[in-house]
This record gives structure tokens, C-alpha cells and sequence, in this order.
């Protein structure tokens, strides 16, 4: 399945931050989903801003345009701020990056969970996320912070209860 | 200097004031008179000056005094001046600043300028004669107190007598031969009038020959009457405002204003409603010729424009760079062509859009920049330059 670009992509304006407040804010809008749908596409958690520039999502080489370290610095920040994106370092060069929110992630789950009766049971993080039942889900192997933060979500909302095994971390849903 | 006497600065009933001139300094022939700055003030009948500061000190000769008058060109440091050659005080004149005086002439030295507008209503004034036609209430003390009769004498003092009278025989010819000059001047003055206002016609007449050509279009190419029209706009204005003619400070620059809001607006117009204030500066001075004006006051004229009422304005875009535009330049307009160049060809730099409204590249890049600002265009800066597309965002 190959990746859909949206039409900006080959906008070259597009890889120019716009003055204009007004523009910008659509511009900033339109990165913001072209990063988290490529991301969802290549299934990536964590980005380098110096990787990011030279991957083909902020370098369109068939135009010839890039967008600057400084412009991704602001199109993640943007993210950041609507909750879609962690930095790793203070420095800002490395980031965690959740095309879905881990309350968004929670809830699939729970979902899941409650479709097939198995509410009051018991699993290891590793059956939920890499376990064959999982396999057509969307959950199906998510990172293990990932997932964690995704349950520790759930518990919060009184929904799942994680608890300390031998070999590892596992869950209870209510 | 002696010819001055003391007055409290009223006119009198049938005296009108003609003109006045602020820094103005009085020489008692070639020496600076014991006196400050002032302002001197022509009426109708006199020739007054008054102390800047104490208004109190207020000295005057009647016109009907002055014999002759003259230019003196201003040079390296010092200020043009008008040299005034006077009668001889009448014997019942009334008191003044100086008793008696080596000189029977003064000079008015102007130190902020307007000596050429002065000099002309002064010329006028001596010309017109008003203060005989109406004398004023009081009447101001005559010359005619010459005396008459001839006395008999002999001896040495008969001798001395005889000098006397033939250097005062001598003296009324010369005065005369002044006055023959005088004339003489103010037709030489008619004559070069006479030939502005013919310049002023040519102009005018060329000017209409060019609309002819350019309506018959004839086997003359666009490009060829455009280039004879400029060489007729660069001929030049008639009569330049400047500093000598108006004095410094407001009122300079209101005039100025006004001249330039006659002669901007067809070249404005042609260029589509705006001009770079450079461009501006270029073009009037190489209109006036000798008169050159300072980036100063072409830029207080052209802020005059709104309070004067002028179809012109001065619009200073966000990054500093100044205009002239014509008020009914709308800003809509400006957007909406720019908008539609952008997306007629997809895409523009600002040279590029330039080159097809014919505005100079700065120019083009504000409207660019404009239309920008408005959210009707966004950019793409990257190392080929700076583009302009419609914005689809």
C-alpha cells in the first residue's frame, strides 16, 4: 500500500514558512496531519529532526524543496502542543512521536477487549501488543511505552489495573 | 541710516501692507547697522523694520525716499541682499536710531531667504505710487523741504554756496540717471516675464502636439511618442519654487507641495498611480534644472499633501520604502492586479511582475508583499529566490 501525499506536497510554498499568521496556521495545520498520517504509514515512534529533514515526508525531491530544521522545530512544536508528539532531549532533537493519543490508543483497546468478553481477565503487555489474537488489530505491535502509557490511560479512568508479574509487566481490565 | 525714524509700528488709514519678511538684517551702507534681526515689513506707503523681540523698537522711511534700489547676489557666506539708495533726509524729519550716517544708502540683508519675492513687490510698489494716489491720514513728512530761492553771497562763502549748489546739481542728475535705470531694469524685468509665460505656452502647445501624434498613431511607434513626450515633461517647470522666492520653513513647503501636485500627476498616472520617492526626487529636479531640491524638503512638501488637499498622498509601505501615490490609487485595485498576474502565471517573483505591470522592481515586490499581508498570495523562499503563488492554503 503506497502512501497518499496530499496535494500541498507539491506545493513548493508549502515548504516555505508563510509570514502571513493567518496562512501559516493552515500551512501548520496541513504539516501536522501529513506528519501523522506518514507516520502512521511507516508505523514510526520515535523521530531525529536531523533524519526527519533528509526522510521524503519534509524533502520533496521531485520539486526540490525541503523544509528548513527550523520550520520542522515549529510544525513539531506544534504538535506538542495538541498532545501528538513528546520531546525525548532538551535540546529538541530527538521525539516521541503518537499519531494516536494514548487515551485514543486506550480506548481501541478496551474496545477490543470488551467485544471479545474477556473484561475481568488477565494479560502480559507483550500477548496485547504482539500476541495472535491481537494480530488484525490496530494495536498490534505497538511499542511497549506505547502501550504502557496507552493502559496507564485506561487506569486512570478506572477501566484497568496494571500489575507486576514475574517476567514482566501485565493488565487487568474491569 | 539717518533717513530712519522712529514709528510705533501702526498703519495708517489708507495704508495697506503689501509683504513681510522674517530675518532681515539692516546695513548702514556697507556696515552692519547697531541693530538685531528682524523682520521688515513693506506697505503701501513704507518700508518698516521691526526688532524680532521687542516689538517696541520699530523703525521706517517713506517709499517716496527711495531714489533706487538694486540686487546684490548672495555669495560664500553671506545672504542676498537688496541695497536701497535714499534722498536726503528733509530737515523736519522726525527723530530716529542715527543722527547722521556717512552712507546715502542701506542694505536689507536677508538671512532666511525670500529677497526675490520682496524685491518684486517692492518693485511694484515703486512702480504703482499708491502713496500719492492715496495719501495716508497723517501725512508722512515730505522730502519737498528743500530750500528755495537762491541767496546772494559773495566772497568766500558766496564761493561755497556756488559748489554747493552744483554738487547738489550733480546729485539730482545722478539720481535721475538712477531712475532712467530703474526703468530700464523693470523692462528688461516685463521682458523675461513675458518670455516664461511664452516657455510656459510651448510647452503647453507641444504637449498637445504629442496627444495628436499619439491619437493619429500614425507611421511614429508608441515607443518614439512616449520618448518625445518625456523629453517635452523633462523640459522643465517654468517658474520653481525655492527658497529665495518663498522664504523657508511652512509656507516653502506648502508651495511646494502644490507645484508638485501639478506636475506628478501625469506622470503618475502613467505609471499606474504610484512612484518610488526616489524616483520622484529624480524627476522634478531634472524638471527644475538649476533650482535643485533637497531629499528633505521634496519629503516635507510631499507630507503637506493630505493637508493641503492634494489628490496625492506619501504612503511609507512596512519596510520603510517611501511613495507618492494619487489618493484614487486604491489599495483593493493594487491587490486585486496583483493577485490576478500571480494567478494567471501560476507563479512570480517580483522582477517578474515588475516587468509586466512596467513598475520598478521594488515597487512590485510591495504589492507582492501587500497582497501577501492581506492573505491573497504565499511564498516559496528557497535558493532559486523569493516566488509569489495564490494562496490555496
Amino acid at each position: 500500500m503506497s502512501f497518499e501525499w496530499p496535494w500541498q506536497y507539491n506545493f513548493p510554498p508549502f515548504f516555505t514558512l508563510q509570514p502571513n499568521v493567518d496562512t501559516r496556521q493552515k500551512q501548520l495545520a496541513a504539516w501536522c496531519s501529513l506528519a501523522l498520517s506518514y507516520c502512521r504509514h511507516r508505523k514510526l515512534y520515535t523521530l531525529d529532526v536531523l533524519e526527519a529533514q533528509e526522510s521524503p515526508v519534509f524533502n520533496n525531491k521531485k520539486i526540490e524543496r525541503k523544509l528548513s530544521v527550523e520550520a520542522i522545530q515549529v510544525v513539531f512544536e506544534e504538535l506538542r502542543k495538541k498532545g501528538n508528539l513528546e520531546w525525548i532531549d532538551k535540546n529538541k532533537t530527538r521525539c516521541l512521536i503518537m499519531w494516536r493519543r494514548p487515551e485514543e490508543w486506550g480506548s481501541l483497546i478496551y474496545q477490543w477487549v470488551s467485544k471479545n468478553g474477556m473484561i475481568n481477565s488477565v494479560f502480559t503487555l507483550y500477548e496485547l501488543s504482539n500476541g495472535d489474537d491481537t494480530e488484525n488489530e490496530e494495536f498490534h505491535g505497538l511499542e511497549e511505552w506505547m502501550l504502557l502509557r496507552s493502559l496507564q490511560a485506561l487506569q486512570a479512568e478506572g477501566k484497568a489495573e496494571i500489575i507486576t508479574l514475574d517476567d514482566g509487566k501485565g493488565v487487568k481490565f474491569f | 541710516m539717518d533717513r530712519f525714524m522712529w514709528t510705533n509700528g501702526l498703519l495708517e488709514m489708507n495704508e495697506t501692507l503689501v509683504i513681510q519678511q522674517r530675518g532681515v538684517r539692516l546695513y548702514d551702507g556697507d556696515e552692519k547697522a547697531k541693530l538685531e534681526v528682524g523682520v521688515v515689513l513693506l506697505s503701501t506707503h513704507r518700508l518698516l523694520w521691526r526688532d524680532l523681540k521687542n516689538h517696541e523698537c520699530c523703525i521706517c522711511i517713506p517709499l517716496s525716499q527711495i531714489i533706487f534700489f538694486e540686487e546684490q547676489a548672495a555669495g560664500i557666506g553671506k545672504s542676498a541682499k537688496i541695497v536701497i539708495h535714499l534722498h536726503p533726509a528733509p530737515a523736519n524729519k522726525e527723530p530716529g536710531p542715527y543722527q547722521n550716517s556717512k552712507f546715502s544708502y542701506i542694505k536689507l540683508s536677508f538671512k532666511e531667504h525670500g529677497q526675490i519675492e520682496f524685491y518684486r513687490r517692492l518693485t511694484e510698489e515703486m512702480i504703482q505710487k499708491r502713496w500719492e494716489s492715496t495719501p495716508a491720514s497723517q501725512p508722512i513728512t515730505a522730502t519737498a523741504g528743500l530750500k528755495t530761492g537762491r541767496t546772494r553771497a559773495v566772497g568766500i562763502v558766496g564761493i561755497e554756496r556756488k559748489l554747493e549748489e552744483k554738487r547738489k546739481e550733480t546729485d539730482k542728475n545722478i539720481s535721475e540717471a538712477f531712475e532712467d535705470l530703474s526703468k530700464l531694469m523693470e523692462k528688461v524685468r516685463l521682458s523675461v516675464i513675458t518670455f516664461h509665460t511664452a516657455a510656459k505656452e510651448m510647452v503647453e502647445l507641444s504637449r498637445s502636439i504629442a496627444s495628436k501624434i499619439k491619437d493619429k498613431q500614425g507611421d511614429i511607434t508608441e515607443d518614439e511618442t512616449i520618448r518625445f513626450k518625456s523629453y517635452l515633461l523633462s523640459m522643465g517647470i517654468a517658474n520653481p519654487v525655492t527658497r529665495e522666492t518663498h522664504g523657508s520653513g511652512t509656507h516653502y513647503h506648502m508651495q511646494l507641495a502644490r507645484q508638485l501636485g501639478d506636475i506628478l500627476q501625469a506622470p503618475l498616472e502613467e505609471r499606474g498611480g504610484m512612484m518610488a520617492l526616489t524616483e520622484v526626487y529624480c524627476l522634478v529636479n531634472r524638471a527644475r534644472g538649476m533650482e535643485l531640491l533637497s531629499p528633505e524638503d521634496l519629503v516635507n512638501a510631499c507630507k503637506m499633501f493630505e493637508s493641503l488637499k492634494l489628490p496625492l498622498r506619501l504612503r511609507v509601505f512596512d519596510s520603510g520604502v517611501m511613495v507618492v501615490q494619487l489618493q484614487s490609487h486604491s489599495e483593493e485595485e493594487m491587490i486585486a492586479s496583483a493577485i490576478d498576474s500571480v494567478s494567471e502565471k501560476g507563479s512570480l517573483t517580483a522582477e517578474e511582475f515588475g516587468k509586466l505591470l512596467g513598475l520598478s522592481v521594488l515597487l512590485a515586490k510591495e504589492r507582492l508583499l501587500l497582497a501577501e499581508k492581506m492573505g491573497h498570495l504565499c511564498r516559496d523562499d528557497s535558493v532559486e529566490g523569493l516566488r509569489f503563488y495564490p494562496n490555496l492554503f
